[in-house]
């Protein structure tokens, strides 16, 4: 085994034991989304009436924002528990180790993929259970699996981009706002065709969530849609490179300044 | 006595969150940001079959933001609160403080003064947006009365919250029970239109009736106006005893 994989695996091992042994972290992540979900569903029923709503079960459309927002909780974890690291000097400590820093971004991700991959089942199987419906099939569910997966890695560089930068859990805390708009101001409760106000249906058309989101709706309301899902792993793939440059950039920085 | 309590924690709860963007910004923004995203992203939803509310969506969800941020400007005083227990600063009230009430009075009276400030942007953002108010004068101060007394509820119920548990980490249980409550009504559509485990909720949430009369306020169509009220100012009595309680813990901690 190469020095290589030994330092992420020894690094994944632990950012994976301290994400499961984190039940503040993990709750959260499952439990908001889905009672998002059952609120949602339940109250804006009536948009499947609405001509042009692509299918007869709100349920079904809505399901996909749960991805979306457990993959912004990944921004918050991978970046607190790495921000947390930075505060209380295990950052320096590692600095003083052979240890890559490609390793230590690597290894610090396996938490969210954890993660990643529990919302993910999670929130497939209680959406099927309320009744949704996924078109797709079961190739549909494991796609759909992957693609949660890919973006919450994709959201977790991120997070561990501004954890490097501000040094601070409260800093990374801080975020969380600014992602929640992103996945509002975008297709999460409507269709973009079915947005009438002007300035929102912009706002939305530009934001790559709403085609985050499109991609899970293709598979759960259409079936094998594959420009939509190639457009959804293109975008995450798109957030991921850009996200991990910026915090290798950053922790570059971060290992000169100490 | 009380008054001069109330009035100098009062004081320093306003000193705090107007002179640190970090306490002023979220109250102000999170408002903002959900009338922007609901009033914006689901106006089509007016346009649902049965959906007739003559003011329009942006009036219709203006109402819920604003019982919103009026709960939310309490549940953020209660963050303060706690913040004040960690830093011993509330010890220090509970030292000098001959009558104690006075001291949650003043972070009641701080939560109304972060309301008030909300409540000035969010209606002047709504009526930019266009939002079409057809309530008078006398409905419209129903409205704002409503809000006050959300805000005077959520204040309690955080109060109680944050000087039972006495740190920040009491946070989310000050917060989510509000969120749970607030959501369980009818956001999105009028009661009618809600179905199933959705309207069953909504039915005996009492959010719903303020939500209801506050829609009929604004658009100059009152209804359930006594219930509203009602309920309005029973639950700040009800939630006088929970902080009152808090405050005795707090006492007997030391």
């Amino acid at each position: 085994m190469s020095a290589h994989t030994t330092q992420v695996g020894q690094l994944a091992r632990r950012s994976v034991l301290r994400t499961l042994r984190q039940p503040g972290q993990i709750v959260p992540a499952l439990i908001f989304p889905l009672f998002l979900l059952a609120v949602n569903s339940g109250g804006l029923k009536d948009a499947t009436n609405l001509p042009g709503f692509p299918t007869s079960s709100y349920l079904t459309f809505a399901l996909a924002v749960p991805f979306m927002q457990g993959a912004l909780f990944s921004v918050m974890n991978a970046g607190t528990d790495l921000a947390r690291d930075i505060e209380t000097g295990f950052l320096n400590r590692l600095a003083l180790t052979p240890l890559r820093g490609a390793a230590l971004l690597g290894g610090l991700l396996a938490g969210a993929i954890v993660l990643g991959l529990v919302q993910a089942a999670t929130y497939l199987l209680v959406g099927l259970l309320a009744g949704a419906e996924l078109a797709a099939g079961v190739g549909g569910a494991l796609v759909i699996v992957v693609l949660s997966v890919s973006i919450t890695v994709a959201f977790g560089t991120l997070g561990l981009f501004v954890a490097l930068r501000s040094g601070t859990a409260e800093a990374v805390q801080g975020m969380f706002p600014l992602f929640f708009v992103l996945l509002f101001l975008s297709s999460m409760a409507l269709p973009l065709e079915l947005l009438q106000t002007d300035w929102f249906h912009t706002v939305a058309s530009i934001n790559p969530v709403s085609y985050l989101l499109q991609a899970f709706r293709s598979l759960l309301i259409e079936g094998w849609n594959l420009g939509e899902l190639a457009l959804g792993f293109a975008i995450a793939a798109a957030i991921g490179a850009i996200g991990m440059t910026a915090a290798t950039a950053a922790l570059k920085t971060r290992l000169v300044r100490t | 006595m009380s008054r001069k309590v109330a009035l100098a924690v009062a004081w320093r709860s306003i000193h705090i969150f107007l002179t640190n963007p970090a306490f002023l910004a979220p109250g102000i923004l999170f408002p903002l940001f959900f009338f922007t995203a609901f009033a914006g992203g689901l106006s089509a939803i007016s346009s649902a079959p049965g959906f007739d509310f003559p003011s329009g969506y942006t009036a219709f969800q203006f109402v819920f933001v604003l019982l919103q941020s009026a709960a939310f400007g309490g549940v953020f005083t209660g963050f303060g609160i706690a913040r004040d227990f960690e830093t011993g600063f509330a010890q220090r009230y509970l030292l000098a403080a001959r009558d104690r009430r006075g001291i949650v009075a003043g972070y009641a009276l701080a939560a109304l003064a972060r309301a008030l400030i909300t409540w000035t942007v969010l209606t002047a953002v709504a009526l930019v947006a266009g939002m079409q108010v057809g309530g008078d004068g006398v409905e419209l101060l129903g409205l704002y009365g409503l809000a006050v007394l959300v805000n005077l509820t959520a204040t309690l119920w955080a109060a109680g919250v944050a000087m039972r548990v006495r740190s920040i980490q009491g946070g989310p249980l000050m917060q989510f029970p509000v969120f749970l409550i607030l959501f369980l009504a009818p956001v999105y559509v009028p009661l009618d239109l809600l179905s199933g485990w959705i309207h069953a909720v909504a039915s005996v949430n009492p959010v719903t009736a303020l939500l209801e009369a506050g829609r009929g306020f604004i658009s100059g169509d009152p209804t359930v106006v006594a219930l509203a009220f009602a309920i309005a100012v029973a639950l700040p009595l009800l939630f006088s005893l929970w902080a009152r309680g808090g405050l005795r813990r707090a006492e007997a901690a030391g």
